[in-house]
């Protein structure tokens, strides 16, 4: 049982941060038909910046210096990304395909540039004292890490839904997932909602960068590719263009990752998670929920 | 192919075969001479990545599909080839066969499956098989695959001939011979009746079926193919670089064919073979010129980027995406007229 508890929690923790990478993802693809290869650049960026320039405060206390960390690393993955549609993509919108390419370009060299920067082994973050203890739940010790990073993820969720269901841009951006054209053929400037979705987009995803950091401990360049995928896969289950969808497969992915690599052999969870992904793909195309947001 | 460009491209073939017995040094371009073993293992991974590219270019530049798992195949080749030497100690003739077997069989069947999907995912189910491979390699099944410490050939398991720094000169013509010969079935597969048929999926797939042709199977063929040669120009990476390696199986490795190819020009062959020689030799010049005295006493913010080759592939990439989409072979077009038909 407490096992059972503890793969639970992990499970749903790295369920969280697949989905605030894959909410940007899913949202960028229903508006934008692009798939972004870059998002694992603008997580990895981010938590580096959030890092670099947070580590030689002397604030005295390393929970301030850790907010302070987070919030960096959200305003650069915000302005990463936003710039990032701006010079890169936008030229593009005539041709899909370079887009997608563009983003592979960036991705790759944005990535080399922070190894060449700060080195490709892991870097140790500095952790407040209450975040590395343990709080017993169903007879289990659960890392704090694992309850912090599940209740961020839960509130950028909340904050998410009401941006989309309660504002004018949400509204923009839900309209513009269903069909576009008719928003343009509307009057409505729908390129200033593909920046703002690539700045959320970005800003989640430095939000996740850092707050992988905080669940492994430490930050290396190469986790944000390796989560991307996992998030793609998220993504496509959870039905491209739906944040809900995306929470719910996050929480799927997460969890049975965890409990086959457990129970299975290390690399089965894994195996399986991709495996999942091909089946889902075979029976139902495009995903399990439409594309509503 | 005119005449001229015929014998024009019998003389390049001649003279790269000839190239181990030219002992001349070029500074700059090559650390040793032209027929120092380094030079030569260093083209014969250029040709082979050419090849490679190219094959590529036969499923994305030409059938219009959106592959992301393209280095499952190159990987399928290098690493059962390698299990099959190596491990089950396998003669070389046997070994070969097992490979092509299964280089055949596995797009086959991975190839029914994705292709009941279109574009993007398509581009993710192929992309999830890949990935499955590679983790599959990484975990390293029966001991078979040596996890993410790769798999060495070992001296005793392939015939003499082809090991050892001496006799780097043949496994060069091997890889010399494997892009004219790979070169040779990709264009003779586009310029067959099912190759435009190829073009014409990628053009417009929907017509191609009223026109009472079953896409479907067209777009098979073309990924059977496309995968079973990236096998073959894996078994001779294995040759040239006498053991396999996990990095080979990766998304990343998937990206890089990517970007040979849009490198080179999407849908021209002789465009992606060029890709693939000018993405391998800067891949490896790049390392040795981010450890040149000159680049190293650059001050931090000059010499990090320039010391990280993917950073200098990477915005290339971009440059060229966003400026020159005919890639390389385009930008080479408009300044030298290429009379039509050079495409070997």
């Amino acid at each position: 049982m407490t096992t059972v508890a503890l793969l639970l929690v992990t499970g749903i923790g790295l369920g969280a941060l697949y989905f605030l990478i894959a909410a940007g993802l899913s949202l960028i693809w229903g508006l934008m038909r692009v798939l972004n290869f870059a998002h694992g650049a603008f997580f990895t960026v981010a938590a580096y910046a959030g890092w670099a320039l947070s580590r030689n405060l002397a604030t005295g206390s390393p929970g301030l210096q850790w907010a302070i960390a987070v919030l960096i690393a959200v305003a650069v993955g915000g302005v990463f990304a936003a710039l990032a549609e701006v010079v890169l993509i936008r030229p593009l919108y005539a041709r899909h395909v370079g887009q997608v390419l563009v983003t592979v370009g960036l991705a790759l060299a944005a990535i080399a540039l922070v190894q060449g920067g700060f080195g490709s082994d892991p870097q140790r973050l500095t952790l407040p004292a209450w975040m590395t203890g343990t709080v017993s739940v169903l007879g289990a010790n659960v890392p704090n890490t694992r309850l912090l990073v599940i209740a961020v993820a839960a509130l950028v969720f909340a904050l998410l839904i009401f941006f989309l269901r309660r504002t004018r841009f949400g509204l923009i951006v839900r309209a513009g997932v269903e069909n576009r054209a008719m928003v343009q053929a509307l009057g409505i400037d729908v390129h200033r909602a593909f920046t703002l979705v690539f700045a959320i987009g970005g800003m989640a995803a430095g939000l996740a960068g850092m707050l992988a950091g905080t669940y492994y401990g430490t930050i290396d360049p190469g986790r944000g590719t390796a989560m991307l995928i996992y998030a793609f896969i998220v993504v496509i289950i959870g039905g491209l263009g739906s944040v809900t969808g995306s929470a719910v497969a996050a929480i799927v992915v997460g969890v049975l990752q965890q409990f086959l690599n457990f129970y299975g052999a290390t690399g089965v969870g894994d195996f399986s998670v991709v495996l999942l992904l091909a089946v889902v793909l075979l029976v139902r195309p495009g995903g399990f929920s439409g594309a509503s947001t | 192919m005119t005449p001229r460009a015929r014998i024009a491209l019998a003389v390049a073939l001649i003279v790269l075969a000839a190239l181990p017995f030219v002992p001349v040094e070029v500074p700059g371009l090559f650390e040793g001479a032209l027929g120092s073993p380094g030079t030569l293992n260093l083209l014969g991974l250029c040709f082979v990545f050419g090849a490679l590219a190219l094959t590529y270019d036969l499923v994305f530049g030409y059938a219009g599909l959106l592959s992301f798992g393209h280095a499952l195949y190159f990987a399928n080749g290098v690493y059962v080839m390698a299990i099959a030497l190596a491990r089950w100690h396998w003669p070389l003739l046997a070994a070969l066969a097992f490979t092509a077997l299964l280089s055949f069989v596995l797009p086959l069947v991975l190839g029914a499956i994705c292709l009941r999907m279109r574009d993007i995912p398509f581009a993710m189910v192929t992309l999830a098989f890949a990935q499955a491979g590679s983790i599959l390699v990484l975990q390293n099944p029966f001991g078979l695959t040596g996890g993410e410490e790769g798999l060495a050939l070992g001296g005793d398991v392939l015939p003499a001939g082809l090991v050892g720094v001496a006799n780097t000169r043949n496994v060069y013509w091997i890889a010399l011979a494997l892009l004219a010969v790979v070169a040779f079935i990709g264009w003779r597969a586009v310029n067959s009746p099912p190759g435009r048929v190829w073009q014409a999926i990628r053009e417009n797939e929907r017509r191609v079926g009223v026109l009472g042709l079953n896409p479907y199977l067209y777009k098979l063929g073309a990924f059977v193919l496309s995968a079973f040669l990236a096998s073959c120009t894996g078994v001779v990476y294995l040759l040239l670089q006498g053991g396999a390696n996990p990095q080979v199986t990766t998304a990343d490795f998937t990206l890089a064919l990517l970007v040979m190819v849009v490198l080179g020009g999407v849908g021209t062959l002789w465009g992606a073979i060029l890709g693939g020689i000018v993405y391998e030799y800067l891949d490896f010049r790049l390392v040795a010129l981010s450890n040149t005295h000159a680049v190293q006493s650059l001050p931090g913010l000059l010499r990090v980027p320039l010391s990280e080759p993917l950073f200098l592939l990477g915005v290339l990439f971009i440059v060229l995406v966003l400026f020159v989409p005919g890639g390389l072979g385009e930008a080479l077009r408009r300044r030298l007229p290429v009379p039509a038909g050079h495409a070997p």
